[in-house]
């Protein structure tokens, strides 16, 4: 199946008002030594029906979250989605749509993202939020690049809570721009603030932390924030947005900027993406944000209506001045995160987040009863939480898998100190009937 | 055509929830023991409050108010708005892909490895390329990893005074801002009068200062550059890198690769040439190939195949330019992507650019004799026209892009490439039919005629939609950028 609709005979006629005796007439400007000579060695078409029991064959080799009872988090949650946010997804206006570059015809896109960017502001305490970036990861490395280009410096202060991942994705995109990046260690599970007085200085743009951390404990956000104003660095926050119905927005500490990884939000893990990261700031640095940016004007006849604005910054424009060379964002994704909390409402974001610290707590005080585990860091915590264990993690798991349950994530991988470590998430999909499974089977672990 | 339509906040009202949620089940805990006390908020976000069927009606509502690919055509250059297959959609969703953990054990995702594995060989077929990434998230994502490859690779040997990236003028906008965001300066070279790359202003730009030149080809122009081989020859000799920018890929699958055409590094788009749909801005998939001597630098983790046949991911990368993005890039993306290629296989591939092609060619033998061509000569995948012709009328090319709205098309991609003043860039696609090409001709015909007759009735356009010519200058100059309450 090509989907393609002409027929031989519309081909020839179409050849015949060209003037071209044949389609390969067309491309005599594609010089004969770098034509392709052979069939390219690609599989050759399937009818929809063996595509799709292909497809599902492909589907069916891996674990799904519906049928394993998972306690894995990390970067990637869990959590309910309502029916509806799939179906409204599937309106084809919205997803078969390109970027809203006709506002008459891309109203509900860009009401939507309005919309995104106006919750993105109210969770985070910031003025101005854009459209959306590539992923938490992403968001946050720009938002460090934001920073150099703000306060004309050129070095940022990293903290080691924060995703390894994310930590990765900064390096590498701070390495294009060679801004020098200083890494703070942990102490007892948050960011070491000591160290963290003695690094800074007048070249620091920015300190980047993330909260709750990668480990799920809760950082001292007015205190770090205290610190990088103190040295004139912007003081920069990545959040999980589900703790925002619990925590105080990161605006009401001192953040700058705030960023994160939107995917709790009406879109599902899907083995790393399509996630979407949010990115937030202060008024006055505005007209410094990466991406795109959706505004509220008038049209012609006075009538309210949305548009992409603040367009001088984007590089369609201003090439190789521009604050950023990102274009396509995750459009759809925002929508579905937007689409989530209208659903969830001002009520039910308190409760989700209370939800998930709950359970959380549940779980991680049951689990560090039993003999032979422990809670590693003794902080407040969200919905994540780090476990010590006197067996390694990876025959935990694979005694967990025996009966169906993902682990906790061996953090041996990320950090060569913690050995014997494992990071637990319990979101609100986890029943307390899941919890004891999950304790009852590590308890027979001894 | 139905009237603006409020935001969601503008529909709440207080007691009102869209969802409900469990009850706690487990003993509660005071939140004062758990939380500091300075870290807990203090008032709620000002989230909308409504019903499940108000949020419903409220988004049908506003797709009604989106044209999108199914509602009609939409031929915008160089973002190739191809029919997008339903079992794409479907694929992309099963529980297997979508509700699996990017950290769950590799031997329980061996089908969404072995997907991504085979999308990557055929990827790399079709460019003609050894490795691919699937790790960047849009185009300009894959350019900036492309070009982070290529200034890694210039380190690593110790090449440090290679601090320029060669673009033509008739590049993405991305490519120039893709350069400065990995550190690099930008040299612009100017294009002849064929539409293609100047030879001698190349030579002349490329010495050993040169770390790349990003490219696309068919160009903006829609034109393929006849002088690809020596392009990179001439680079290469100066010891710079080739970059292919893909966003025209849809012009040439199985007619020439930019592998064979002496490109280095590749991106392509997924939304664009492999029909994932675009989302109204995502989110898209900008995989990255490279020749066998640029694999090391690849984003880590890559997808392997052992010999037992079983899919595991490479972390052990020294070389890498580490990560452009968490986990393994947009997985459901790629999951469209591979089931499209599946269903066109790679004959269908090559039919796909031949029809590519000749619906180009025959929309812009049907308008030419009604607008202002500016490269007489075979087109690729799109062409560009544009209303010099009607100079003395004052219409333009703002003016018919907006009147075709009320024609029901979304119009072409306008005032770009900068080269060409008032440039109307068409793409239709392989996926519409002589009818559908027809049909829009004649309403560019007919806007042709009343620009004659009545060109106010242009000017004014569009007069059908729900909002007309929207205050751009007044949105940037006081940016309301977000809904707040007004008492």
């Amino acid at each position: 199946m090509n989907f393609i609709p002409n027929s031989t005979d519309q081909r020839q006629e179409m050849l015949q008002r060209i003037g071209a005796k044949s389609v390969g007439e067309l491309f005599s400007d594609v010089p004969e030594n770098v034509t392709l000579q052979r069939p390219l060695d690609i599989p050759a078409g399937l009818p929809e029906q063996q595509l799709v029991r292909h497809v599902r064959g492909l589907a069916g080799r891996n674990a799904d979250l519906d049928a394993y009872l998972s306690f894995l988090g990390a970067g990637a949650y869990e959590h309910y989605i309502p029916s509806f946010v799939n179906q409204l997804l599937l309106r084809s206006e919205f997803y078969t749509a390109y970027t809203p570059y006709q506002p008459e015809i891309s109203q509900g896109t860009l009401t939507a993202i309005y919309e995104f960017q106006t919750m993105v502001c109210e969770l985070t305490g910031m003025d101005v939020a854009n459209a959306s970036m590539y992923d938490g990861a992403s968001a946050l490395a720009e938002a460090g690049l934001m920073a150099c280009d703000s306060t004309r410096r050129n070095q940022v202060i990293v903290s080691q809570t924060i995703h390894p991942e994310h930590r990765e994705v900064i390096r590498t995109y701070l390495y294009g721009r060679n801004v020098e990046i200083l890494e703070i260690p942990y102490a007892n599970g948050v960011t070491d603030l000591t160290t963290l007085e003695k690094l800074i200085s007048s070249k620091t743009a920015a300190v980047l932390v993330q909260n709750p951390n990668f480990f799920g404990s809760i950082e001292d956000g007015a205190s770090l924030a205290r610190l990088a104003h103190a040295a004139g660095a912007l003081f920069v926050v990545s959040v999980n947005p589900v703790s925002l119905g619990l925590l105080k927005a990161p605006g009401d500490y001192g953040a700058d900027i705030v960023v994160g990884e939107g995917q709790p939000f009406g879109n599902p893990v899907s083995f790393g993406g399509p996630y979407l990261g949010f990115m937030a700031c202060k008024e006055k640095y505005m007209r410094r944000m990466p991406g795109r940016i959706v505004g509220s004007t008038l049209d012609r006849n006075g009538k309210r209506a949305f548009v992409l604005t603040l367009q001088a910054r984007e590089q369609h424009i201003r090439r190789e001045k521009a604050t950023s060379n990102i274009c396509s964002n995750e459009a759809l994704c925002a929508m579905a995160f937007t689409m989530h909390l209208s659903a969830l409402g001002k009520e039910g974001i308190g409760k989700l987040s209370r939800l998930n610290l709950q359970k959380a707590h549940y779980a991680a005080e049951r689990i560090a009863a039993l003999p032979g585990f422990q809670l590693a860091f003794p902080v407040p915590y969200f919905n994540e939480f780090v476990i010590k264990t006197s067996l390694e993690p990876a025959k935990v798991n694979a005694e967990l898998l025996k009966d169906r349950i993902l682990g906790g994530l061996d953090l041996g991988r990320f950090f060569p100190e913690l050995q014997n470590h494992m990071l637990f998430c319990v979101t609100e999909t986890k029943s307390k009937s899941d919890i004891d499974r999950l304790v009852s089977r590590l308890e027979g672990l001894r | 055509m139905r009237g603006p339509e409020p935001t969601i906040f503008e529909l709440s009202a207080p007691g009102r929830a869209g969802m409900d949620l469990p009850e706690l089940d487990v003993p509660a805990l005071e939140v004062s023991d758990l939380v500091p006390e300075g870290m807990v908020r203090q008032a709620a976000p000002e989230l909308p409050q409504v019903a499940e069927g108000d949020i419903v009606r409220h988004y049908t509502r506003l797709s009604n108010l989106n044209h999108g690919v199914d509602t009609g055509f939409y031929p915008l250059g160089s973002c190739t708005m191809k029919y997008n297959p339903k079992v794409n959609e479907d694929m992309a969703r099963l529980p297997g892909f979508a509700s699996s953990h990017p950290y769950q054990p590799e031997e329980l995702s061996q089908g969404s490895l072995e997907l991504m594995y085979e999308l990557q060989r055929y990827l790399a077929e079709i460019t003609g390329m050894d490795r691919i990434t699937l790790q960047p998230a849009a185009g300009a994502h894959g350019e900036m990893t492309g070009i982070l490859i290529v200034k890694a690779y210039h380190a690593h040997r110790g090449d440090k005074k290679r601090t320029k990236v060669i673009v033509p003028d008739s590049a993405h906008g991305t490519n120039p801002a893709t350069a400065a965001l990995c550190g690099f300066e930008t040299v612009q070279v100017k294009s002849n009068e064929r539409g293609g790359v100047d030879l001698e202003a190349l030579k002349a730009a490329a010495n050993e200062e040169t770390a790349a030149l990003m490219l696309t080809n068919p160009n903006t122009l829609g034109l393929f550059d006849e002088n690809i081989k020596e392009i990179a020859d001439i680079i290469h000799a100066a010891g710079g890198l080739v970059y292919y920018d893909g966003a025209n890929a849809n012009a040439i699958m199985g007619i020439a690769r930019p592998g064979d055409m002496g490109f280095d590094v590749v991106h392509l788009n997924l939304h664009k040439t492999f029909s994932t749909p675009h989302g109204g801005g995502g989110p898209g998939s900008g995989p990255v190939g490279v020749k066998e001597f640029l694999a090391p630098y690849l984003p880590r983790p890559t997808v392997e195949k052992n010999y037992a046949g079983e899919f595991f991911l490479e972390f052990d990368k020294p070389h890498s330019i580490g990560k452009v993005r968490s986990f393994y890039g947009n997985f459901g993306v790629a999951v469209k992507a591979y089931t499209y290629i599946r269903a066109i296989g790679g004959e269908g591939l090559k039919e796909v650019s031949e029809n590519a092609v000749l619906n180009a060619n025959y929309l812009m033998a049907v308008l030419r004799e009604h607008y202002y061509l500016p490269f007489d000569r075979y087109c690729k995948h799109e062409f560009i026209i544009t209303p010099k012709n009607f100079k003395e009328q004052r219409v333009h090319t703002l003016d018919i892009a907006k009147r075709l709205l009320d024609f029901g098309y979304h119009p072409p991609t306008i005032y770009f490439p900068l080269i060409v003043e008032e440039a109307m860039m068409i793409e239709p696609t392989e996926s519409e039919s002589k009818e559908t090409l027809d049909q829009f001709a004649q309403a560019l015909i007919e806007i042709a005629g009343e620009i004659k007759e009545n060109p106010q009735q242009v000017m004014d356009a569009p007069h059908t939609t729900v909002v007309s010519r929207l205050d751009e200058a007044a949105a940037a100059r006081k940016p309301n950028v977000r809904w707040k309450k007004t008492s």
